[in-house]
């Protein structure tokens, strides 16, 4: 069994304007221990999707369909009392602005061990233990002096060490971190990572990375799902996404990063303006910016189809080459025709 | 081109801004934005400048206009000193900025071609209404704009159309030199092509002369000829974009292009980071001497006495730092 299942997923905001499909059949696998990148453009539905597996989202937002089973146990209508298991204790986030997620009116010491006591039967004093030994763990010096300051007084980076210590104080089974450095200076960015990848390894956690940075999943990440309007055009290991990318979209995201390999080259723009997902189109919703679309393009969408046993994409140029396994994110009952 | 070489479009000598703080009600301590900063830019030329969050990138670039009345040093353009009023009204015509946020810099309540056609009114460059029509419609196109969208409003655009109506209106005084604070920063990878690709094209139709400031170092090495990176005020690095990228010599360069995240696993995998102890210290509390040596695994005694000159050492690579020979 996996540590995490999410099948079919759908969220949507019911707003003014109507119903915003923010997710729209979203499936993936995430195993123990695994680091799991999801990349995409503004609006894509990477924080949406997290959201969705913690139910935090807005009030407008409902998971419309679908399941997410957490060692096996299904979340989906499960209750706010199950969540508030979940939360903290099995699953931890970090947002992309630790500003917004620490109280300014509380000492930092004080949001931490309200944290481990809500979530462990820890008393006042070995709360106030585990606290500092988890910002020792984060690498902040002089724990105990930090402990008796307030957000404000902290640096960007020093926050955000913090909200990791906050998320980590539980162990959780899985750490979310939503744009966790991109508020950061790349070496304070490069001080975060590293610390990331060491709590991960010492801990044995999965995380899962949400970031329109490739250069931090690439340096991150065990396996990616790359979203386009709500949903997965892509999902694979780092290695196949990056050297063998089989969807339009990837294919044009690839191109458009500047890198040491296209120095002194014109970059290649994906053209177009991004979707509006109160007017999904009919077809792939990648099509009316992609330069290889077909008439089916247009006309249908395409499933998820296998292209090897460690990558998936949904695209017809896939499937016009000769692949038409449907892809099985359990890898169960393989051979079925799309 | 010889005589290019010998005079700059842009020399920038010693400047210097200081923000006056205070530190309480009746004392006040400089702020050292910028302190004692010289570089010169090239007519046609690219000058990339990077470095962490406060460092004084911005305030370099609205400096450099007078948008920041400079607290010492000169700022000569093609050969001349930008000195009294007059000057600055001239110059003010030939160089311009373009902002980082595309959300917040353009009025809403304006439409795509009054915020084009501002500068021309303020300048009263265009003499009948029709000239104003025409040379907003040029503007538009050259930055690809539709003309359809003259008559619509700012707030209706996405970030990447929003960029180029700020570009269409840096345009408009027709423009020899442009400081880019962060123009792509806020955009998605993939509009942030579009612009970037933009940015290249108008330099080469136009022959515009940028100070391309970012913080994405990928996006800097690409678009620029030389680069210059900044750390607490100061200057401590400069040389051409691939020399600098591939072989930097101040300890601060080395550890800010080592953190790059490469987008290629396998590179990523095998890069030895050098990640710094230590936050940025606050530039009203900068470090005695070298500004970069309480995060510096090389700093000596020597680097706390005294700051490091800003010396070529070799052609066209400039270095502050007190070290440079021994540590590479
Ligand atoms: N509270 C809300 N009400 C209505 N629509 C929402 C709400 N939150 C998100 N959305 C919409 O859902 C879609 C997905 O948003 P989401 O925040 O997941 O994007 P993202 O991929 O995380 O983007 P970014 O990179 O900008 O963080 C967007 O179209 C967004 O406008
Ligand atoms: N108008 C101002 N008044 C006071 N301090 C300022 C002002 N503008 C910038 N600063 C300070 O000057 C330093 C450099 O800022 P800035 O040039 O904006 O940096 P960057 O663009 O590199 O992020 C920072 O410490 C900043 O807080
Ligand atoms: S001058 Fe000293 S402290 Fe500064 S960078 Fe060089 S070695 Fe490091
Ligand atoms: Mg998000
Ligand atoms: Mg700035």
């Amino acid at each position: 069994m996996s540590l995490l299942e999410v099948r079919d997923l759908h969220t949507s905001f019911f707003t003014d304007a109507g119903e915003v499909p923010a997710v729209n059949g979203v499936s993936f696998t995430l195993e123990r221990g695994k680091v799991l990148g999801i990349v995409g453009e503004s609006g894509s539905g990477k924080s949406v999707t997290a959201y969705s597996i913690m139910q935090i989202l807005a009030d407008t937002g409902k998971i419309v369909g679908g399941s997410i089973k957490l060692d096996g146990q299904e979340l989906v209508g499960a209750g706010e009392k199950v969540m508030r298991t979940v939360r903290g204790n099995k699953i931890s986030i970090i947002f992309q602005d630790p500003m917004t997620s620490l109280n300014p009116t509380y000492t930092v010491g004080h949001q931490l061990i309200e944290a481990i006591r809500l979530h462990t039967n820890r008393d006042q004093k070995q709360a106030y233990e585990r606290a500092v030994e988890m910002l020792r763990l984060v690498n902040v010096n002089d724990p105990e002096k930090r402990m008796k300051q307030y957000p404000h007084e902290h640096s960007g980076g020093m926050r955000q060490r913090v909200m990791i210590a906050m998320a980590l104080a539980c162990e959780p089974d899985i750490l979310i971190a939503d744009e966790p450095t991109t508020a950061l200076d790349v070496t304070i960015q490069a001080q975060i990572l590293e610390l990331m990848q060491s709590l991960q390894k010492e801990l044995g956690m999965a995380i899962i990375m949400i970031t329109h940075d490739l250069g931090v999943v690439a340096q991150l990440c065990d396996e990616i799902i790359v979203m386009y309007a709500g949903g997965i055009c892509e999902q694979g290991t780092a290695d196949e996404i990056f050297y063998n990318p089989r969807h339009e979209y990837t294919k044009g995201l690839m191109r458009s990063i500047p890198s040491v390999d296209n120095d002194g080259e014109k970059l290649q723009p994906i053209t177009g303006t991004p979707i509006d997902l109160l007017n999904l189109p009919a077809g792939c919703p990648f099509a009316p910016r992609c330069d290889s679309a077909m008439k089916i393009c247009i006309r249908e969408k395409c499933a998820s189809v296998r292209i090897n046993d460690d990558h998936a994409a949904a695209c017809w140029v896939n499937v016009k080459d000769g692949f038409n396994e449907a892809y099985d994110p359990d890898g169960t009952d393989n051979g079925e025709e799309v | 081109m010889a005589e290019q070489e010998k005079t700059p479009l842009v020399d920038i000598r010693h400047l210097k801004k200081y923000f006056n703080i205070s530190t309480g009600m009746f004392s006040s301590k400089p702020l050292k934005a910028v302190d004692d900063v010289s570089f010169t830019i090239k007519k046609g030329e690219t000058l990339g400048l990077v470095g962490e969050s406060g460092c004084g990138k911005t305030t370099v670039g609205r400096t450099i206009l007078q948008l920041y009345k400079p607290t010492g040093g000169e700022i000569i353009y093609d050969g001349k000193p930008v000195r009294t009023a007059k000057d600055l009204a001239a110059f003010r015509t030939k160089a311009t900025m373009v902002f980082q946020d595309p959300y917040s810099s353009l009025n809403p309540r304006m439409t795509v071609a009054d915020i084009i056609a501002e500068p021309l009114d303020v300048h009263n460059l265009c003499k009948t209404k029709e000239e104003r029509r025409e040379r907003v419609l040029q503007l538009m196109d050259y930055v690809g704009l539709n003309s359809e969208h003259a008559s619509r409003y700012a707030h209706e655009f996405s970030g990447g159309q929003r960029q180029r109506i700020g570009i269409a209106r840096s345009l408009a005084v027709n423009p020899e030199f442009i400081v880019c604070d962060e123009p792509v920063s806020a955009l998605d990878v993939s509009i942030q092509a579009q612009v970037i690709n933009m940015f290249d094209e108008l330099q080469d139709k136009l022959g515009l002369t940028y100070l391309f400031i970012a913080h994405d170092l990928l996006v800097v090495r690409h678009i620029s000829d030389r680069i210059a990176v900044m750390y607490l005020g100061k200057m401590v690095e400069l040389a051409e974009a691939r020399d600098i990228y591939d072989h930097p010599l101040h300890p601060y360069s080395k550890s800010l292009i080592s953190s790059v995240p490469v987008p290629d696993p396998k590179v990523a995998r095998a890069n030895q980071r050098i990640v710094l102890k230590g936050d940025i210290p606050s530039p009203l509390n900068a470090p005695s001497g070298c500004p970069f040596r309480t995060r510096c695994q090389y700093a000596t005694d020597a680097c706390a006495q005294s700051m490091p000159e800003f010396k070529e050492v070799k052609p066209g690579h400039f270095v502050a730092c007190h070290r440079t020979e021994e540590i590479n």
